[in-house]
């Protein structure tokens, strides 16, 4: 009896449900998600804005009084005696040097990825996938296994060093490691499927009747790759930079490893501040400074997405 | 201009073998077979995206077969077209004079006269996307023939188009040939296309020419039963050939109605050969009298003209075509008894 209870209401509950309201009931449905994002992805944003207008505590959290001073010291130093402030570069050359080797990342893995990415769209069918395939192999590992074996290729005792000192280009080891070159190779090995996969993508989708039409028009190989294939593996193109771009920007790890933590960037500095140096707030402005540079990265990838569409229509 | 090709394509499967064709200059000429016959290796190795395994490629007497396809004045009309969808028409026009780095204002003239020449100077700066298939064709042909080619390549370039306007796009190529003065290497599977529109035409077979000749030649004189059978409806008769009288040779079919047509070779009497015999060559008349004799097995009516099956007496069935000049419906129906007509000359001779 009381199962054949259950069973009936049971069967108003959905009955109930389906006599909703599309909207109403996308919503319910979608409320789990939201529930989600808004706990462990909004709130904590939330938190860390404000705390980032807050004062530090002596041995780390947070006083709850409203200041600027986060923001200030990001580009200025009081000084401690007179509490005047003087313009310190250190921070900003901090941020700059995480746009610029995130920079670099992009180019090297757009250099690398391109050519791969054409190598593998230009094979049969079959093999295509099985490249794809080995192109995704990193990421069955985990990021700071791949890293650590970084720093053992690159070590002055490393691989690396002797095959160049056998080969007789350098008769003492090169110190690769701890260096700026060392983070920059760290992201480009990270994070260059994120440029190979998308660019396959576009590449895979060119209809290549249109390179024998260029080649039969006059066009030489770098014309053809100037006019036809990068025009029409853009998006592509695109979409791979900031995929690699924004991981690179944020990186911890290999700045960490690799840059042995003496050639910061700014995942390093938001670290440091929220661990050794117990500035939260410094921390968490860092953290904004972050997520605004990223953001305008999004806003110009969408801007220039949408001009791109409405070129096509 | 000679051409010679001994070409056989990799992995053993020899897509041409020992083809050897001169085209000449000014000419519209076309490569006629059904599909997997060759034309298009032919074609792709003139353009120059396959390379000859053996032998060599001639234009206006200069080798051109160790070359790429940048490098050879010639120029191809894609079967789909080919147009680079992130450019405008003229920016497609104008890619191969780009290429060649001709001067601004030459190229915005010659961009302007070739959309004229196709008609569709007001779309110059539509996208190529956005363009019907008709359209396409001609933004095709204008960007082919911009570079004033010596030779075009045409790749199938009607089929992808409706009826209509694949029967307006033949009179335009032809007429935009003679104007041009361009030779025109057309590649087609459609015999009408070919009939219609060529100077020549070469037919090919399984990597073979079949025959070489003006579109009446190969039409009426077709060198043996493969091109007789293509080019159009024929009726292929086994025949014994008989004696010869005066330039006619006769030839008894099965069944021993005779029937005369020109020798060809030098064939003795009581040889086995194969005749060709065009359905519209073939006369009916409603009296059983006259001719052959023979019994109407089926009968189509298909507008300018109606299509009999016709049974000769202990012989053969025939395809006969009736041009329908006037009502002659009476007594032409399936069953009756008719007199069949084949003047002397009618029937072809094959060999081979």
């Amino acid at each position: 009896m009381a199962e054949q209870r259950d069973a009936a209401n049971h069967a108003t509950w959905i009955d109930r449900f389906s006599s909703l309201p599309e909207a109403r009931r996308s919503l319910i449905l979608l409320s789990p998600a939201f529930a989600l994002i808004g706990a462990f992805g909004i709130a904590p944003l939330c938190l860390i804005l404000v705390y980032s207008f807050l004062v530090p505590g002596t041995y780390g959290g947070v006083v709850w009084e409203f200041s600027l001073d986060a923001y200030i010291q990001f580009l200025f130093e009081r000084d401690i005696f007179d509490g005047t402030l003087a313009f310190n570069a250190s921070y900003l050359q901090i941020g700059a040097r995480s746009v610029i080797l995130a920079g670099l990342a992009v180019v090297g893995c757009l250099l690398i990825g391109f050519p791969t990415a054409y190598f593998i769209a230009t094979r049969p069918p079959g093999l295509r996938n099985v490249l794809i395939f080995l192109v995704t192999v990193p990421f069955w590992t985990n990021l700071l296994v791949r890293t650590f074996s970084m720093m053992l290729i690159l070590r002055d005792q490393g691989p690396l060093n002797s095959v160049l000192m056998d080969i007789g280009i350098t008769g003492q080891p090169l110190s690769l490691l701890y260096t700026d070159f060392a983070i920059g190779l760290g992201l480009l090995y990270s994070f260059l499927p994120f440029m190979v996969l998308p660019i396959y993508a576009s590449l895979e989708r060119i209809d290549f009747r249109l390179v024998e039409a260029a080649y039969d028009l006059y066009a030489n190989r770098w014309k053809v790759l100037q006019r036809i294939l990068i025009p029409l593996s853009l998006p592509g193109i695109a979409g791979g930079c900031f995929l690699v771009f924004i991981p690179s920007l944020s990186s911890f790890l290999a700045p960490d490893l690799l840059g042995g933590g003496k050639h910061l960037m700014i995942s390093n500095l938001i670290a440091q501040q929220f661990g050794t140096a117990r500035n939260w707030p410094f921390g968490a402005a860092a953290a904004m400074i972050l997520l605004s540079l990223v953001l305008i990265a999004l806003m110009i990838y969408a801007r220039q997405t949408a001009r791109r569409e409405r070129k096509v229509v | 201009m000679t051409k010679v090709f001994q070409a056989g394509s990799a992995e053993s499967v020899t897509a041409l073998d020992e083809v050897s064709l001169a085209i000449r200059d000014n000419e519209f000429f076309t490569l006629l077979g059904p599909s997997g016959c060759g034309k298009t290796t032919l074609l792709r190795l003139i353009a120059g995206f396959e390379q000859v395994t053996q032998g060599n490629i001639l234009l206006f007497g200069d080798d051109v077969a160790g070359l790429p396809p940048h490098k050879r004045p010639i120029n191809t009309v894609f079967q789909h077209y080919a147009l680079f969808p992130h450019m405008t028409v003229a920016e497609n026009v104008a890619f191969g004079l780009r290429m060649l780095r001709r001067d601004k204002a030459e190229i915005r003239r010659t961009v302007e006269t070739m959309l004229t020449l196709v008609k569709m100077p007001e779309l110059a700066d539509r996208k190529s996307s956005q363009l019907s298939g008709g359209q396409q064709q001609r933004v095709a042909l204008a960007r082919a023939l911009a570079n004033h080619p010596r030779v075009l390549l045409l790749d199938e370039p009607l089929s992808a188009l409706d009826l209509k306007l694949r029967q307006e796009m033949r009179l335009e190529l032809k007429t935009l040939q003679r104007e041009t003065g361009i030779t025109f290497i057309f590649v087609t599977h459609d015999q009408e296309e070919a009939l219609t529109m060529s100077d020549r035409i070469a037919v090919l077979q399984a990597g073979r020419i079949q025959q070489v000749g003006t579109p009446d030649t190969i039409y009426e004189q077709p060198a043996n039963s493969f091109v007789a059978n293509f080019m159009g409806e024929t009726n292929l008769l086994p025949a014994v050939l008989g004696t010869a009288e005066r330039d006619m040779i006769s030839c008894l079919l099965e069944g021993g109605a005779e029937v005369l047509a020109q020798p060809v070779g030098n064939e003795a009497a009581g040889s086995r050969v194969t005749l060709s015999l065009r359905p519209e060559r073939i006369v009916l008349s409603a009296d059983p009298g006259t001719g052959l004799a023979g019994r109407i097995t089926d009968r189509l009516y298909r507008g300018t003209d109606t299509s009999y099956r016709v049974k000769l007496e202990d012989g053969p069935e025939l395809l006969v075509y009736e041009q329908n000049v006037a009502d002659r419906s009476s007594g032409m129906s399936a069953g009756n008894s008719v007199g069949v007509l084949i003047a002397p000359g009618a029937a072809r001779i094959l060999v081979g």
